[in-house]
Formats: structure tokens, C-alpha cells, sequence
């Protein structure tokens, strides 16, 4: 199926604003990043030279994988059913826009702040590490096979879990209750890269080619899904 | 509240066909009939008033023809197109349904809101046709305002000029001067009458009947099932004889003598004291036969008026006899 650029760039640019608008989310979006930085620098300041060598053999940086697992649960859970509780689905879908274009569009402007406030607070932290952790522990925890775990999964993650909470928005009858399973279903991808992080399951090339493979087709699975439970009659009328 | 100017858009699809027309359809929820054996026929540039009590269906008709729901059996034609499916993206492009709730985004600003919407509907410069449609309602003034700050009434507006920036065949107003006050609403009608010289078809749901009589070229009126439509003085005719009612200072001797001899008179009743309702072909035919009767035999006429019944008359007739009836 084609997808209409103009269609999917009006939901984007509708979406985006109405984000910069709602204090709520913005707060939700930054929260989580902020829990997860303040634990790890403490600890990572605290480190002392000698503590550094078992760090060599661990992924740390990779608990930062959590960011994308879990911000834009958070606001993609409120796509569909905010829309529903505020009472502008409707005039949504009277027009021309397929239900595919309505929630890639939905996605993206979800994806988008997702991954920058990730990027963004992952350099924070590489920054704060450089500067301000031990010389020999900002050695062992900055690596360049990490660094490029991290630039390739944050979006695949972030898009995974955007569709998950997509998926559950357009079932869900209230906010709250969409945005609670979203987070909670965001919850796997968390425990997985902790586990990584804390070498539980060993980091290989392997692992993070057959993951990115993995996430990859379950995004597009992901929007396939979303689209075919996104049923307008339940939406409108409440019914089924 | 001026007029858009453009000719309505969309291409293609049976010129020939009705603007929109509806054979049979039927949409059930479950076991719930929502509306059911649906006939009609409406005309390019037509207005019809569609009328019925509070649950009787106007709504899932409306969301029905606009593709949001699927009906469960029967066929319908909107802007020339056939309501399947497949259709569903060309039929909402050359039609726009303005929702009882104005359903805005109430964070963003007047103009943002139709910017959006104009995207979405891929009109051409979308600037310059937002900005038509602001006039056109009157809020070019108040286009940075945020939604939520407006009133009802002015939401009301936006969304109006949110359903005409494509500039559609078809055009369904679901109660859309709900909230307005009178000049608003005056406005919003005088906006009605341009856009049906342009050849809008416009399919108006209200509870306004006044509105209705006044702006509708015909009327439906739905109760589940479609009750009737046509003319508002054709189902006046249908529903009510056309009646004179005499009134005299004191009883007449012999009615029957008096009246049924005179030319258009088909009965008469006596409904108070020297008070006959005449049930006439014509009223103004036959009230100058009934006036010579009438002073031939002595009567002192007070008053000679036919009857006249209202778009409302109808209206309660056609849902009183359904509520006696035990219809839904």
C-alpha cells in the first residue's frame, strides 16, 4: 500500500504541536529519563580506578536502552483513545486518511521526541561520564561497540514499543488504563536489556544482529497489527 | 455569513447518479436496529431536512453514508459513488460531515486546527482556502485564538468552516446551530441558502423544526424507520385535510343544509359551540362558497380561516401515531 507523505506530514505536524502544548506529557516524557540517569552517574561517579577493569567485560551503557523501551509508551498509548475521550477522532476520520497513514502518523510524531530526548540524554551522559567519572572507568564504559548498540537499537526499540501502545490505545476505552498496559507492556524490553547490560545474556555481534533483525520485522508487524484492530465502528460507536 | 465561492470539488463518478441515495439500507448493532429499511432519494443542490426523536437513527445514518460505519445490508450512492469499502477514501474526499460535537483540538489555534484539516484533505492552497472558509464564518478575526477559548457558538463555527474547506458535493450538518444565538444561527442559515446555490447537496439533521421548514427544499423524518419525506407542504397534505373553520355568534340550524351544498366542501364537524371545522379540497376555493352559504342562510360569521398546520404538526402527528402504535 502507497502512503500518502501529505496525509502522514499533517498528522506529524498536528501531533507535535499538541505535544509542545500539553504540559502532562511532556512532563511524562521527561520523568523517565531523569530515573534513569540520576541512579547510574551517582554510582558511576562514585567508581574508583581499580573498581574499572570488571567493567571492561560488562555493557553498562546498554541499561540506557530503557529510555526508548519506555518514554514513548507513555504518549503513544494516549494516540487513539486521547483522541476518542477529547471527541476529535471522529472529524479524524471523516477524512480522506487511511487508518495505515492516521497511526504512521501517529507513530512518527511519537517517535521523533522519543528517540531525541534518548539521544539526548545518552550523550548527557556520556558527557557527564568523560568529564566527570574516573579517566580509567570512563575508558572501560565508553566503547564503540556500545555507542553503536545504542544508535541502532533506541529507534528500533522506541518503534516497537510505540506500536505496542498504539496496539493497545485503539482498544483501550480510557487513557489511563491505555497508558498503565503500554508501560507495562514496555516492561520486557527493559528486563531484556538489563539482563544485557548486566551480562546475563552475552552481547555478541550475533545477538545484536539477529535482535536489530528481530525488532525490525516486529515494527513492521507492528503497524500492520495496529491497523487491522484499529476498527472505526468500535471507535465511533463504542460498539463491539 | 458569506458564501465559499469555489465549485464544489471532487471529480468523477456518475454525474447522472443522485447526490446521495439510500435503497434499503439497515444498520444493526447486535440485535439492536439502529435504523432499518432506509429509502431515499436526494437530488445535486438539494436540502433536506432530516428530522426524528432522540435515538431514532439520524445519527448512525449520517456516520452510515459518511463511511464511518458499514451498514449491515441494503445499498446506498454518496456523491455519485457507491457506498463500499473500496470507496471509502474517494466518497469522504467529495463529502464532509460536520459532527454535532465540534470536536476540535482545543490546545491548538483556530488556524492550525483548519490547516491540519485542509491538508488532510489535499485542497490546493490550503492557505488561501482556510482563509475563505474563516470569512465565510466570520472568524477571520479570531483565527490565532486558541479552540478552547472560544465559546460554544464559535467552536460551532470553526467546525463548520473545518466541513467546508474541500469543498464538498455533499455536504451533512448534524444540528449545527445547536449553541448559537439567534444572529449566529441567522448566519449560519444565510450560509446554508449560498451554498445550496452553488449546488451543495446538503443533508441537515436538527431537532429545529422551524429551521428545517425554513431551509429545507424537503424533509425526512426517521423514527428507525424512515416515517416519510417530502415537501414539508406535501406531508402537510398527507397527514393533515385541508380544513376551514367557521365560527358564527350562535349555532346554525341545519349544517348539513348550509354546508354541503356548496362547491369543495367534503364534510364538516361542529367543534365547540357554533364552531364547524369543513374539510375542503381547497381552501381557497371554497371559502367564498362557504361565505355565500353562510349569509344566505342568516348566519352571523365571525370568522372564516383555513386552517394551517406546521412543519411541528406533522412532525408530533408522525411519532404520536408511532408511539400508539408501539413503534420504536
Amino acid at each position: 500500500m502507497s502512503v500518502n507523505r501529505r496525509l502522514v506530514r499533517a498528522i506529524v505536524d498536528k501531533e507535535l504541536r499538541e505535544f509542545r502544548r500539553n504540559r502532562y506529557l511532556v512532563f511524562g516524557m521527561a520523568i523517565i529519563p531523569v530515573v534513569f540517569s540520576i541512579q547510574p552517574l551517582i554510582t558511576v561517579f562514585a567508581l574508583s580506578s581499580s573498581e574499572s577493569a570488571p567493567l571492561r567485560h560488562e555493557h553498562v551503557l546498554l541499561y540506557m536502552l530503557g529510555i526508548p523501551a519506555l518514554v514513548p509508551s507513555l504518549v503513544a498509548a494516549y494516540s487513539v483513545v486521547g483522541e476518542r475521550e477529547q471527541g476529535t477522532l471522529e472529524p479524524l476520520l471523516i477524512t480522506p486518511i487511511r487508518r495505515e497513514e492516521l497511526l504512521l502518523g501517529k507513530a512518527l510524531a511519537t517517535f521523533v521526541p522519543s528517540v531525541a530526548v534518548a539521544f539526548g540524554v545518552y550523550g548527557l551522559f556520556l558527557a557527564c561520564v568523560e568529564f566527570f567519572a574516573q579517566p580509567s572507568v570512563a575508558a572501560a564504559l565508553i566503547r564503540p561497540s556500545d555507542l553503536l548498540a545504542q544508535l541502532l537499537f533506541t529507534p528500533l526499540l522506541a518503534g516497537w514499543s510505540i506500536w505496542i501502545a498504539i496496539v493497545i490505545s485503539t482498544r483501550a476505552n480510557d487513557v489511563r488504563v491505555a497508558q498503565q498496559l503500554a508501560t507495562l507492556a514496555s516492561l520486557p524490553s527493559v528486563a531484556l536489556t538489563t539482563l544485557i547490560a548486566l551480562n546475563a545474556i552475552d552481547a555478541s555481534l550475533t545477538t545484536a544482529v539477529v535482535a536489530a533483525a528481530a525488532l525490525l520485522l516486529l515494527n513492521r508487524i507492528g503497524w500492520r497489527v495496529a491497523s487491522a484492530v484499529f476498527d472505526r465502528e468500535r471507535l465511533i460507536t463504542g460498539t463491539k | 455569513m458569506g458564501a465559499m465561492n469555489a465549485v464544489p470539488g471532487g471529480s468523477g463518478g456518475d454525474s447522472s447518479a443522485p447526490a446521495l441515495s439510500a435503497d434499503r439500507l439497515c444498520k444493526r448493532f447486535g440485535s439492536r436496529v439502529a435504523f432499518d429499511d432506509v429509502t431515499f432519494e436526494i437530488g445535486h443542490g438539494e436540502v433536506v431536512g432530516f428530522l426524528g426523536p432522540n435515538g431514532a437513527g439520524k445519527t448512525t445514518t449520517v456516520r452510515t453514508l459518511g463511511t464511518l460505519l458499514v451498514p449491515t445490508s441494503g445499498s446506498a450512492t454518496v456523491a455519485g459513488l457507491a457506498l463500499t469499502p473500496d470507496n471509502g477514501v474517494e466518497i469522504r474526499r467529495r463529502i464532509s460531515i460536520m459532527p454535532e460535537s465540534p470536536g476540535l483540538y482545543l490546545r491548538l489555534s483556530v488556524l492550525e486546527n483548519l490547516e491540519c484539516f485542509a491538508n488532510l484533505y489535499e485542497v490546493p492552497a490550503a492557505s488561501d482556502r482556510v482563509d475563505r472558509a474563516l470569512r465565510a464564518v466570520h472568524l477571520a478575526d479570531r483565527a490565532h485564538d486558541t479552540c478552547g477559548s472560544l465559546s460554544k457558538g464559535l467552536r460551532q463555527r470553526v467546525a463548520l468552516a473545518r466541513a467546508l474547506l474541500n469543498d464538498p458535493q455533499v455536504l451533512f450538518l448534524d444540528e449545527p446551530t445547536s449553541g448559537l444565538d439567534p444572529v449566529a444561527a441567522r448566519e449560519v442559515h444565510d450560509l446554508i441558502d449560498g451554498l445550496r446555490h452553488r449546488g451543495v447537496t446538503i443533508f441537515l439533521t436538527t431537532h429545529r423544526l422551524d429551521e428545517a421548514e425554513r431551509l429545507c427544499d424537503r424533509v425526512a423524518i426517521l423514527n428507525t424507520t424512515l416515517r416519510t419525506i417530502g415537501r414539508p407542504d406535501q406531508l402537510r397534505d398527507q397527514i393533515f385535510a385541508r380544513t376551514l373553520t367557521v365560527r358564527t355568534v350562535g349555532p346554525i340550524p341545519e349544517p348539513d343544509r348550509v354546508f354541503l351544498g356548496v362547491p369543495g366542501v367534503a364534510g364538516w364537524r361542529e367543534d365547540s359551540t357554533a364552531t364547524y371545522v369543513l374539510t375542503v379540497t381547497d381552501p381557497a376555493l371554497a371559502a367564498p362558497g362557504v361565505t355565500r352559504a353562510l349569509v344566505t342562510a342568516d348566519a352571523d360569521v365571525l370568522s372564516i380561516s383555513a386552517s394551517h398546520h406546521s412543519l411541528e404538526d406533522v412532525y408530533l402527528e408522525l411519532i404520536d401515531n408511532d408511539a400508539q402504535a408501539g413503534r420504536p
